[in-house]
């Protein structure tokens, strides 16, 4: 095990693939001699060379369509797009094609891709370049989405995506590249469609995934302490798949649930939850589900507009603490966030 | 005005080939329009070479004609599905271009590609099986008429969405280079493509990495119903690639020899690590797509169609050349149709692909909580498990 940064974690993943696999390439903007406008892909182009890390033109439809053809002749390409806002310039090659052509071909030609975006509000950036629009690309057959929310599982991740042979879109964040943790030696890849217990509890079951599947550990890992409250915290790992059974054998034991998302909550990937968690344990579920999701605004760029439209510490632990009392938990002192 | 447009094109459409002398060309000499006339085969042995190939080219032409006609037929009798766009009119240009390539070559087209896929040698009962939806299909039944692929003969898809093939052929170039291999890429697309970003960022990557891939724009005159001119604002499309300090051509798409020579240096600049633009100039003898009556059409405009029907005007030379005579391409055309009939009755006794198999094709990486759920069923079932 070594304590090492979200980024640290994907940057010496893309290395070590490709010092594997020959195959294994980087594509994007700026990711060569600039290093990468968020650096994961520091020192690359010295090490490997201009075949192997491509800076490519301002032209995420053409760069993300030529890995995809690339990756139908059997190169592995790794993508960056610089931000997931401007995966939408690529979403024709995305999923009319990067989805479409194992099925629509009938299975003649696998397209083994990764896509690598980061989402994430919060460093006031504005309305175009805030967004969370996973929720785009997780609606479509066709694409696996993973959304790792430590060190650890964004090496796991990253592992599985370059060695799956189909399409992969590898979703990162811009507030937990700095956050740190513990991550293994060994090259043992996460199981893509698998979500994951991160922490066991009986009062009620908290979701997330990214950035906000590490706010609902620490948020639990906080009141279980301040509290003593025994949350059952899921990751959801992966977007598409989707975990189903984890999350409604959670909640048939707990009995409540509250999503934590950063995008916004209308046809939001908590929808989604929330309509597995009715069909799969209407009758275990003691209180509603609930959401805590951006507000429904594009991302302001004033600090206090852009903290009030985010869901904050604050929103999580209320959310919880009025299922909590929906279902008559009671709680071991009254919390100031009352 | 459609009719005065082609008038006006006249140049371009009787122009039998640009002054592609050579591969180190310059830009400014190869896109600079010519009305040069055809490059002069030398010799009795040459000319002997020449009337086959034209032989060989009618009968291929010919066949692609006829299986279109059968497509029409079948898609009114609801035996085919979907949309489906016909080459018909276009068949001198298809022959020419897939001539110029190596069975090892790649090609990538779009949606209008019937008789690509057959110039590449994909059995026609499959093809046309794929336009039913059977399982004997070249995709499974998966694709239909946009979609056709065959890995074997590297006809990497049929693409529907207007350029949307561009950067993957880009790509598959790119993956040639990347191994330092000797293929090529083709990748075909109608006159409309041109004004879609896909074009200008893939020619663009082609020219900065030196790809081996050669663009090619089947230019007709008109994109469902609106013409080049009311599109592109410069209407000589081949001109495009002097944005891309990229060499290119234009040639008169229903003169299937010329199309092959012009092919043959384009195909050659690619595999030197100089991507080449080609226009071939051609005329869509009927709509957009079966159902399309082409009521933007002119009744002149109609009527002078067929003074661009390459398959009359290569029996009309077949004939004058005394290379052939009109009770043998009779004879010829009736062994085709006969033909095209076995193949249209191997497609309807297919099977249509098993219900079972509906859940095969999503992804090509095992997962786990892939959902298999149909239509009407809860997303649980009774045992508790995810569907």
């Amino acid at each position: 095990m070594t304590l090492m940064s979200y980024r640290q974690a994907i940057h010496d993943t893309l290395r070590s693939e490709m010092l594997r696999d020959e195959n294994v390439m980087l594509l994007g903007e700026e990711i060569g001699v600039f290093e990468g406008s968020y650096k994961i892909t520091a020192g690359l182009l010295a090490e490997f060379g201009d075949k192997r890390v491509r800076d490519t033109p301002i032209a995420e439809e053409g760069f993300t369509g030529v890995a995809i053809g690339a990756a139908m002749l059997g190169l592995r390409p790794v993508v960056e797009i610089m931000t997931i806002n401007f995966s939408l310039i690529a979403i024709d090659q995305i999923v009319n094609h990067a989805a479409k052509i194992y099925g629509m071909f009938g299975g003649q030609a696998k397209v083994p891709l990764v896509i690598r975006t980061p989402g994430g509000g919060g460093q006031q950036l504005g309305a175009t370049h805030s967004q969370n629009i996973e929720l785009y690309y997780a609606f479509v057959p066709g694409l696996k989405v993973v959304a790792p929310s430590t060190p650890a599982d964004a090496k796991a991740l990253m592992l599985a995506a370059i060695r799956d042979d189909d399409p992969v879109l590898f979703l990162e964040n811009l507030a937990l590249y700095n956050t740190k943790g513990e991550v293994p030696a060994h090259d043992e890849p996460a199981v893509i469609g698998k979500a994951k217990i991160t922490r066991e509890g009986s009062h009620l079951t908290l979701i997330g995934y990214s950035r906000m599947a590490y706010v609902a550990k620490k948020i639990a890992d906080q009141l279980a302490d301040s509290e003593h409250l025994d949350i059952e915290v899921i990751d959801l790992c992966s977007l598409r798949p989707l975990d189903r059974e984890t999350i409604v054998n959670s909640v048939k034991k707990t009995h409540a649930a509250v999503m934590l998302e950063d995008d916004w909550l209308t046809y939001g990937i908590g929808a989604e939850i929330a309509a597995t968690i009715s069909d799969g344990a209407f009758d275990y579920l003691d209180a509603p589900v609930r959401r805590v999701a951006m507000a429904e605004v594009p991302m302001p760029y004033a600090k206090s507009l852009e903290s009030a439209a985010m869901p904050s510490e604050h929103d999580v632990i209320q959310a919880i603490y009025q299922t909590l009392d929906a279902i008559g938990h009671r709680r071991s002192k009254t919390s100031p966030h009352d | 005005m459609p009719a005065a447009s082609h008038r006006e094109d006249a140049d371009l459409t009787t122009a039998k080939r640009t002054t592609t002398s050579s591969v180190a060309s310059t830009t400014k000499s190869t896109t600079t329009r010519s009305k040069s006339t055809p490059k002069k085969t030398k010799g009795a042995e040459a000319t002997t070479q020449l009337d086959s190939q034209l032989l060989d080219f009618y009968r291929e032409m010919l066949f692609i004609r006829r299986f279109e006609e059968r497509c029409a037929r079948s898609y009114t009798q609801a035996l085919i599905g979907g949309y489906c766009h016909l080459n018909l009119g276009e068949e001198a240009a298809v022959v020419g271009l897939m001539s110029a390539l190596e069975p090892t070559d790649y090609l990538f087209t779009n949606y209008r590609e019937h008789g690509y896929a057959i110039a590449r040698n994909i059995d026609p009962k499959a093809i046309m099986a794929e336009l039913y939806g059977r399982v004997d299909g070249v995709s499974k039944g998966w694709g239909g008429s946009m979609h056709l692929f065959d890995l074997d003969h590297r006809l990497l898809g049929g693409y529907g969405i207007v350029g949307g093939q561009l950067p993957l052929a880009t790509g598959a170039a790119l993956a040639i280079d990347y191994h330092r291999q000797s293929e090529v890429v083709m990748c075909t697309m109608g006159d409309g493509t041109t004004n879609i970003g896909a074009f200008h960022e893939s020619l663009n990557i082609a020219q900065l990495w030196k790809l081996p891939i050669v663009y090619v724009i089947i230019n007709n005159f008109l994109g469902m119903g609106t013409t080049v001119e009311r599109s592109s604002a410069e209407p000589h499309l081949y001109k495009r690639a002097a944005a891309y300090q990229m060499p290119s051509a234009v040639v008169d798409g229903t003169d299937a020899v010329a199309v092959l020579e012009a092919a043959r240096v384009a195909v050659a600049s690619a595999r030197s690590g100089q991507p080449y633009l080609l226009e071939v100039t051609c005329h869509r003898l009927r709509g957009h797509s079966v159902v399309d009556p082409a009521k933007y059409r002119s009744a002149q405009e109609v009527e002078e169609l067929t003074h661009f029907d390459p398959i009359q005007l290569l029996a009309d030379q077949l004939i004058s050349r005394q290379l052939s005579d009109a009770a043998s391409l009779e004879a010829l055309n009736t062994a085709v149709l006969a033909r095209i009939e076995e193949i249209a009755a191997f497609a309807e006794a297919s099977a249509h692909p098993d219900v079972s198999t509906l859940f095969d094709y999503t992804y090509a990486s095992p997962v786990v909580n892939d959902s298999r759920r149909l239509p009407g069923q809860a997303l649980f079932d009774e045992t508790g498990a995810a569907r």
